[in-house]
């Protein structure tokens, strides 16, 4: 029996097939899955922010951080035996919820899944792991499902038909 | 005073929005009763420091639908501050508001949903209101936005602004009914900056 193991938000988690991995509810965070098409060694990333080196407390969630999360997902794919330059990677996400403009830190709010997406792909870049397929952006919000085995990215919104990338 | 860690920090800066976040919450009730003309029983509000993890779960699921309206705070002080209902006391709220022009079951249309924005910029103007009386800082809600989503991709937007300073968030839940059992969650996000200000405002030492 396969399962579908659950990622939280600043969450990630690894799977071989036939094992899946699911986060519900992505609204401006980035939900990155990235696979190895040979051994389908998966992974799925839920990160929040873009950047974790303007951080300076103590200990960090690097599975917050589009940076640090990925860097943290592919060591643990590598670790399973997934190979880096066979990896392929899919993102969604990086919604802009609420269409907004304001002063402090409120601001960041119309900007925040726009940066998000842009600092995934920056890393990804980063690690030579191409993007082959993308959902992200737009003003609502996305549950996904992975599966290393074929290496679908399934994704459920609210009024939206099914689709899969 | 001898250097306090962050965590410390942060728990002195939840404790206070946890007090401020309770007595909020019960003016927006107040506000909320006299919108609907009738008398809403309200328990105490339960105020929460919860993973981030932990509150989709909490809501009844990442996956429920929900209202959520989200504004800005600016004046003295500023930040953010959202509210949210389940998409059924949603509904419940748009009846009464709109008379029954609405009949429950409907899809939100425009007037419902300008009726809820309504909603949320009264109950959430109570509330600053309480926060400005309290701390005697000007306080300013910006006009606000709504959408109807799934309960966690709605939460990642408050998410994301603790998300810069800490790895939970501070919800106050707030119970109360008129015909039905109706859920409401409070989410007030200030920045860090506007911390050591309501901090001075209420007389406690800034760390």
């Amino acid at each position: 029996m396969s399962e579908i193991i659950k990622v939280g938000m600043a969450d990630l988690k690894t799977c071989v097939s036939p094992d899946g991995v699911t986060t519900l509810g992505l609204g401006s965070c980035v939900g990155i899955a990235i696979r190895d098409p040979q051994t389908k060694i998966g992974g799925l990333a839920h990160i929040m922010l873009p950047d974790s080196t303007a951080m300076r407390n103590g200990q960090l969630n690097v599975a917050k951080f589009a940076d640090s999360g990925i860097e943290e997902l592919v060591r643990q794919m590598e670790r399973l035996g997934a190979v880096r330059r066979r990896m392929v990677a899919k993102i969604a996400g990086g919604a802009t919820m609420f269409p907004f403009q304001g002063q402090g830190s409120s601001m960041n709010v119309g900007q925040v899944g726009d940066r998000n997406v842009e600092a995934t792909k920056a890393k990804l870049k980063e690690l030579k792991i191409p993007i082959i397929a993308q959902d992200t952006g737009k003003n609502y919000g996305r549950t996904v499902i992975f599966y290393p085995e074929t290496g679908d990215y399934l994704i459920r919104a609210v009024g939206r038909a099914e689709s899969v990338i | 005073m001898a250097n306090m860690s962050l965590e410390q920090v942060t728990e002195t800066y939840y404790d206070v929005l946890k007090e401020l976040g309770n007595i909020g919450a019960g003016n927006a009730m107040t506000a909320l009763s006299q919108m609907l003309q009738c008398k809403v029983d309200m328990k105490v509000p339960q105020v929460r420091l919860l993973e981030f993890t932990e509150v989709g779960e909490m809501m009844g699921g990442e996956e429920l639908i929900m209202v959520g309206v989200f504004l800005g705070v600016e004046g003295d002080i500023t930040g953010s501050m959202m509210f949210m209902v389940e998409e059924q006391t949603a509904r419940h709220l748009i009846q009464k508001i709109t008379m029954g022009m609405l009949p429950p079951g409907s899809e939100f249309e425009e007037m419902g949903l300008s009726a809820m924005k309504e909603v949320g910029n009264i109950i959430t103007g109570a509330y600053l209101n309480s926060l400005s009386t309290l701390t005697n800082l000007k306080i300013f809600p910006t006009p606000p936005a709504l959408t109807v989503d799934m309960a966690g991709a709605i939460l990642s937007v408050p998410a994301i602004q603790f998300g810069i300073f800490g790895d939970k968030i501070l919800l106050i839940q707030s119970q109360f009914h008129d015909e039905i059992q109706l859920d409401g969650y409070f989410i007030l996000i200030p920045d860090m900056e506007s911390y050591a200000k309501i901090l001075t405002s209420l007389g406690l030492p800034v760390v």
